[in-house]
């Protein structure tokens, strides 16, 4: 039965005596993989170079700041919801007065953190949250961490600085 | 008395200095057959240990250190151990009568000989021991206890025979143009250009095959085989013995490419070599030399990779008959040939480029004839099954 016109009936007679003399089969080989030695090279080195992964890779969580610098997290807990992994814990807290230069909403987070060894990098508290609190950075991959002791993450690495603000692709 | 003593500890120098060499070359080779592999394959190759990697020698030996020692209970238990170190032991002597380099001037009429011992028999030594070599990889499949070392080893063993056989009528044409069996006046009779390779261009395309076979390297590589035979003769081994068995394999690699050099690439000469000798005097000459018989060396080291990287392997009853059937009968005729050519210059008639065109003539005339009788069969067989 035919599918496609795209099959070739390959005839598969005696070897030609070129053929059977392999050499110049294996000169051509090696031609080829010579013409490889040379070519550009697909893979990197990879912890000293670096490629970029595009707009949307889903590194490092971030916890934003607004303009004025106060934590836009309101600790509503809509994250830790939508976590599959259930990596997200927080405890709220109410915004004392004189600390509206640190937290935009009159509740926050004054505990947040997130377990990096249960996190899959899903980006479902991205897309969960609110207040545009939460990010996943393109740029920035979680560090390796060595001990168990190193793998919840807390306000002091998630928190945005202020030196240091992340800006994705598109945004203004 | 005096002479001799300084002549004594020369020698040992120049002893220790060829084994550190060899050691050198095939630790690096290991390294360098990664790069190579990878590069074909447009990686980069390993590049943790080290910048570039070029520590990965020392880890690799590290970790096989680490490994544990295991010897299997049912297994002969001194064989077992003497197996990997006979192919270490034969891997290494070789080298000693590969002629490196030419005479060193150490001062008050003292000359070292830059070759380990210039034995009359120079390349039966290096048939001998490679033949003994096969012992290594036998014993060791056959002390194991297991099935398939043992298979593996008997596909090493056969293989080699099969292709010694070969190697050695390659080499009878060598020695009839030399008229020795000296490395040494092998290498002298090339000097000045006159390599072997021109006269010989059949001789080393078969020699070549046949180095490929004894180092078991691919297309060759029957003795190891992972679909087969879980791994091949060293299925048992581990730590420092599978090293010593793996290390082996790349001495053999750089020795086969220092014989090949020897033989058919001039040895130790290198264009230019009367001018560097005006020039800069005996020593510098023959330390070039080295350099240049190294080199030669090298460059087949990376014709073996490079092979490897690109064919897929023989099947097993393809190589008994290309080796049996091909490869024999044309050294056979390689033989006739050389004889032929030397007869239209016994007299010292014709010129040097007469006999070298000749040897190309006669294997060009081979191929064609050859071709057109094969071409007939085939059509005949053609008409046959239509
Ligand atoms: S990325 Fe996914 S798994 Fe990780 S914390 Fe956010 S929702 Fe949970
Ligand atoms: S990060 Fe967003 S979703 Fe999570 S608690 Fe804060 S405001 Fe709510």
């Amino acid at each position: 039965m035919k599918l496609s016109n795209k099959t070739k009936v390959l005839e598969q007679g005696e070897m030609t005596f070129a053929e059977r003399i392999y050499l110049p089969a294996i000169v051509g080989g090696m031609g080829t993989t010579l013409k490889h030695f040379f070519s550009k090279k697909v893979t990197i080195r990879y912890p000293e170079q670096k490629r970029y992964l595009g707009p949307v890779f889903r590194g490092h969580h971030i916890l934003k700041r607004d303009e004025q610098g106060a934590e836009r997290c309101t600790a509503c807990g809509l994250c830790a919801v939508a976590c599959p992994a259930e990596a997200i814990s927080m405890v709220a807290d109410e915004r004392k007065k004189g600390e509206e230069h640190l937290y935009r909403e009159e509740k926050y987070a004054s505990v947040y953190e997130i377990n990096m060894l249960r996190c899959i990098f899903c980006g479902l508290c991205e897309e969960a949250c609110p207040k545009q609190a939460i990010y996943l950075q393109h740029d920035k991959m979680v560090p390796v961490f060595e001990d168990r002791s190193e793998v919840i993450f807390g306000k002091d690495k998630l928190v945005e600085k202020m030196d240091n603000r992340y800006l994705r692709e598109g945004w203004k | 008395m005096e002479i001799t003593s300084t002549l004594f500890t020369a020698k040992a120098i120049y002893v220790g200095v060829i084994f550190a060499i060899t050691l050198g070359v095939a630790a690096y080779s290991t390294y360098f057959e990664r790069i190579i592999a990878a590069f074909m394959q447009d990686r980069v190759g390993p590049d943790r240990a080290g910048p570039f990697g070029i520590l990965q020698p020392l880890a690799d030996a590290v970790k096989m250190f680490m490994k544990e020692d295991f010897i299997p209970s049912q297994s002969s238990k001194w064989l077992f151990i003497v197996a990997p170190c006979l192919s270490m032991l034969t891997a290494l002597m070789t080298s000693a009568v590969v002629p490196f380099g030419d005479k060193l001037d150490l001062g008050g009429d003292v000359f070292l000989d830059l070759q380990g011992i210039d034995v009359n028999i120079g390349i039966l030594w290096v048939f001998g021991i490679v033949s003994l070599g096969v012992y290594g990889i036998l014993i060791g499949g056959w002390a194991s206890n297991n099935k398939y070392s043992l298979l593996g080893a008997i596909r090493a063993a056969s293989q080699n025979i099969s292709y010694e056989l070969a190697m050695g009528l390659s080499i009878i044409a060598i020695l009839m143009l030399s008229g020795s069996l000296s490395t040494k006046t092998i290498v002298e009779t090339q000097q000045n250009g006159h390599w072997n390779i021109l006269y010989q261009p059949l001789g080393f395309v078969i020699f070549i095959v046949c180095a490929f076979a004894e180092c078991n390297r691919t297309p060759f590589d029957l003795p190891e085989c992972e679909t087969e035979l879980i791994g091949g003769y060293h299925t048992e081994y581990s730590s420092m013995k599978l090293g010593f068995y793996l290390f082996s394999e790349y001495i053999n690699m750089f020795i086969s490419g220092a014989v090949m050099a020897t033989l058919y690439f001039g040895g130790y000469d290198y264009p230019g070599y009367e001018f560097v000798l005006d020039k800069f005097g005996m020593n510098i000459a023959a330390l070039l030399g080295v350099g240049a018989l190294i080199g030669k060396a090298l460059i087949f080291v990376f014709i073996f990779m490079w092979v490897r990287w690109t064919l897929p392997r023989f099947r097993y009853d393809q190589l008994m008959g290309l080796g049996w059937t091909g490869l024999i009968p044309l050294s056979m005729f390689n033989v006739v040939l050389t004889g032929a050519t030397m007869l239209f210059t016994v007299n010292g008639e014709g010129s040097n480029w007469m006999t070298v065109l000749l040897s190309w003539a006669g294997v060009a005339v081979m191929l064609v004839v050859t071709a057109f009788y094969s071409q007939s069969q085939y059509k005949k067989k053609k008409l046959a099954t239509a």
